[in-house]
């Protein structure tokens, strides 16, 4: 009798233990994430200026966000970049991918070197390519001294070219980090599925374009997933490398919705311009998330 | 509103039930003073309270201007445990009076005769309803243009005093193979040259459009002028200036690379300190035009209501020592600023801190000193941010003509209202 009810205290006890050991992390993600989502959108429908109010204005705070000109250059600023970042950042790191899986020699030196800029801070990356791109000090005085007295690299001193250096930036902070997630598709996929296509006949290209990288799917959907959102908060990169300069030229959402909230006390409107993004980014990634994950289940 | 913030703070108070850290007979003090000459001005009010026996809780936010200091502050204030007293700036006084949150500091003022010394333009951030709430430290004014010795004797021109001299100094200056206006690309910089610019158009003007925001000024011919004069020495600036700090602009001037900044009176610590002396390495003078009047941008320390006799004390005191006529003039000196009192002794300054000084007591009567609107005493954050916005754009070579600028500025000081 008496073991028999310990071992169902026992089955019951496993049952219970792991949702006992989660609940405190999944309260707590309850209310940091999702609560404070919830918190952002009641704010976004409030006059708060300084400190958060409850005196509600209904849509207005989304008037002013859609008639602020600033606003509209950190659209078009972060259509620009995230465009850019994901489609140049899978394209090399699927190009440097394949050609690591080559076989090579010394792809454990290499691998580290194409991954290693990940393991900086996106503050660590805008610094240095700041100084790096900086014409007074960085490439084109080099140049200069090096007696290429007509070179000019002055995209990061210009209005319309300075969003590109962030787009260089990132996407050599992140390519590496794409690379090792193809490489790690190309390795799972089955050897003998290739070794059937070649006795088959078919060509390396015919290889690649019809066999790996649709095998790879699921790779391009972590990568897309992990890009686009470290593109829509890139905050830290912006204001390291050209501090949303030159004038406002690359404000992004991101960097719009801190100095509204905190700087210029116009809370609601930061808000609001939050609530946008959140918006923005759900409705990329859960129609292709759904897509993505209902073909599997069939 | 107001009694619904301040039910949800002192819930917020209630939940994290947070202790403070200090003793009761200390001062918390929240600032951004961290930069070396910062720190040693500081260190003079820290020792004047030791002697009187009260502590110092140092909590430092770096970051010139403060912004990240603020960002702490409210942290600090939802949770219900302000610090004694917080460094702060213009508006920001008048948006946390706003809330009910800051002390009284009456029992001081009045028995020390503040409102007789302490300028009126100044008392009108340093009140609220009436009563003290925060004491001044300095009066740092930015209308100011630093100039090369050097570079202006080159030029065989005098010190410019209006417009017309100033260009005339300006295009000798880029003949002599130098870059003829150092300046920083970072919208508060554009900004301060832009107070400068507006109020050489006339001190009402200064006053209509930047304090009073009307909208007629602020969209009118002279505000197209003065983004059109804007523009104009927007071309003689290098072309690596964006992005630049004031300070390395500051050592442009000084390494003789550069003709001259305009830039508040700051700058001058940092030829002090590159060894030069007013008059001798560099000369400053009062923007050409603005002679007479004077922006200013002052930093107080804004007393947060404290609980416990103890503590409100220990704030009285530290708001009496920073008013003492020898701390004003021993933090001023090592500051660059002047003394936010106006009977302070001007012996132990330099000539310009003396000239600054004498401009500051003469704006005072003449009723000629305005609050900088680049630096938060002429309106409101979302104001001021607003007209950075569109002086920005106009240094940055978004906008073609004054007038188009000067219509853009009205239109985003309305919407930010």
């Amino acid at each position: 009798m008496a073991s028999a009810s310990e071992a169902d205290f026992r089955t019951r006890l496993q049952d219970w233990l792991p949702k006992l050991v989660l609940a405190p992390s999944v309260a707590v993600t309850l209310f940091f994430v999702y609560g404070f989502i919830l918190f952002t959108v009641v704010l976004s429908f409030t006059s708060s200026k300084m400190l958060p109010s409850w005196d509600f204005v209904g849509f207005s705070n989304y008037v002013r966000l859609f008639s602020l000109p600033h606003w509209h250059v950190a659209l078009k600023n972060i259509a620009i970049f995230a465009t850019l970042y994901i489609v140049i950042c899978t394209a090399i790191g699927l190009m440097l991918a394949i050609f690591l899986d080559q076989k090579i020699r010394g792809e454990g030196v290499l691998r580290p070197i194409y991954l290693y800029p990940m393991a900086l801070s996106f503050i660590v990356t805008g610094t240095a390519w700041k100084w790096f791109l900086d014409p007074g000090i960085g490439l084109e005085h080099v140049m200069h001294q090096w007696g290429w007295e007509s070179f000019s690299f002055t995209w990061i001193k210009s209005n319309s070219m300075a969003i590109y250096t962030i787009v260089i930036a990132a996407v050599w902070q992140s390519s590496g980090f794409v690379m090792a997630m193809f490489l790690a598709g190309l390795r799972g996929i089955d050897n003998e599925i290739l070794k059937a296509a070649q006795i088959d006949g078919a060509s390396n290209w015919q290889l690649y374009r019809r066999i790996v990288i649709p095998l790879l799917r699921p790779a391009f959907l972590s990568a897309f997933v992990i890009l686009a959102h470290l593109a829509i908060k890139s905050y830290d990169l912006v204001i390291a490398l050209t501090g949303g300069g030159p004038g406002r030229a690359t404000e992004m959402p991101a960097t719009f919705m801190y100095s509204y909230t905190f700087t210029r006390k116009e809370m609601g409107v930061g808000a609001s311009s939050a609530v946008i993004m959140l918006m923005t980014i759900a409705a990329i990634m859960i129609p292709y998330l759904y897509s993505e994950l209902k073909e599997k289940k069939e | 509103m107001r009694k619904m913030t301040k039910g949800m703070v002192s819930a917020l108070a209630l939940t994290f039930g947070l202790a403070s850290m200090a003793a009761a007979e200390d001062v918390e003090v929240l600032h951004w003073w961290t930069a070396g000459g910062e720190a040693a001005a500081l260190n003079v009010l820290k020792e004047d309270l030791a002697k009187q026996g009260i502590g110092w809780v140092d909590m430092p936010v770096a970051g010139g201007g403060g912004e990240a200091a603020m960002t702490a502050l409210s942290a600090r204030v939802t949770a219900g445990d302000p610090p004694t007293a917080v460094q702060m700036l213009g508006f920001d006084i008048t948006d946390w009076a706003e809330q009910g949150v800051l002390g009284n500091l009456d029992a001081v003022a009045g028995p020390e005769g503040w409102d007789k010394v302490i300028p009126a333009a100044l008392q009108a951030f340093s009140k609220h309803d009436g009563h003290w709430i925060a004491a001044p430290v300095n009066v740092h004014s930015t209308n100011w243009v630093w100039i090369s010795k050097a570079a202006l004797d080159k030029t065989g021109l005098g010190e410019p005093t209006n417009w017309d001299e100033l260009i005339a100094v300006l295009d000798k200056m880029k003949e002599n193979g130098i870059t003829p206006l150092a300046h920083g690309g970072q919208p508060w910089q554009d900004a301060t040259i832009f107070d400068s610019l507006v109020l050489a158009q006339g001190n009402d003007f200064y006053k209509a459009a930047f304090i009073d925001l009307d909208p007629e000024a602020l969209g009118g011919e002279k505000m197209a002028a003065a983004f059109d004069q804007l523009i104009k020495l927007r071309s003689y600036v290098d072309d690596n200036f964006s992005g630049r700090d004031w300070n390395l602009a500051s050592a442009m001037v000084i390494n003789g690379e550069a003709g001259m900044q305009v830039m508040g009176d700051w700058a001058k610590g940092e030829f002090l300190k590159a060894g030069q002396k007013p008059g001798e390495g560099f000369i400053c003078i009062r923007f050409p035009g603005t002679q007479g009047a004077v922006t200013f941008n002052a930093d107080q320390f804004a007393m947060f209501k404290v609980k416990g006799e103890e503590k409100v004390k220990a704030q009285l005191a530290m708001a009496s020592a920073i008013e003492s006529p020898t701390f004003q003039s021993a933090f001023n000196v090592v500051k660059g600023s002047v003394p936010a009192r106006t009977d302070v002794p001007d012996t132990d300054f330099d000539d310009c801190g003396k000239k600054g000084i004498k401009d500051l007591a003469e704006a005072n009567t003449n009723g000629t000193l305005f609050g900088s609107m680049a630096h938060g005493y002429g309106a409101p954050a979302a104001v001021k941010n607003a007209t950075y916005d569109v002086i920005t754009a106009v240094f940055n070579g978004e906008y073609t003509d004054g007038a188009s600028a000067a219509t853009a500025l009205k239109d985003a000081v309305a919407a930010a209202q």
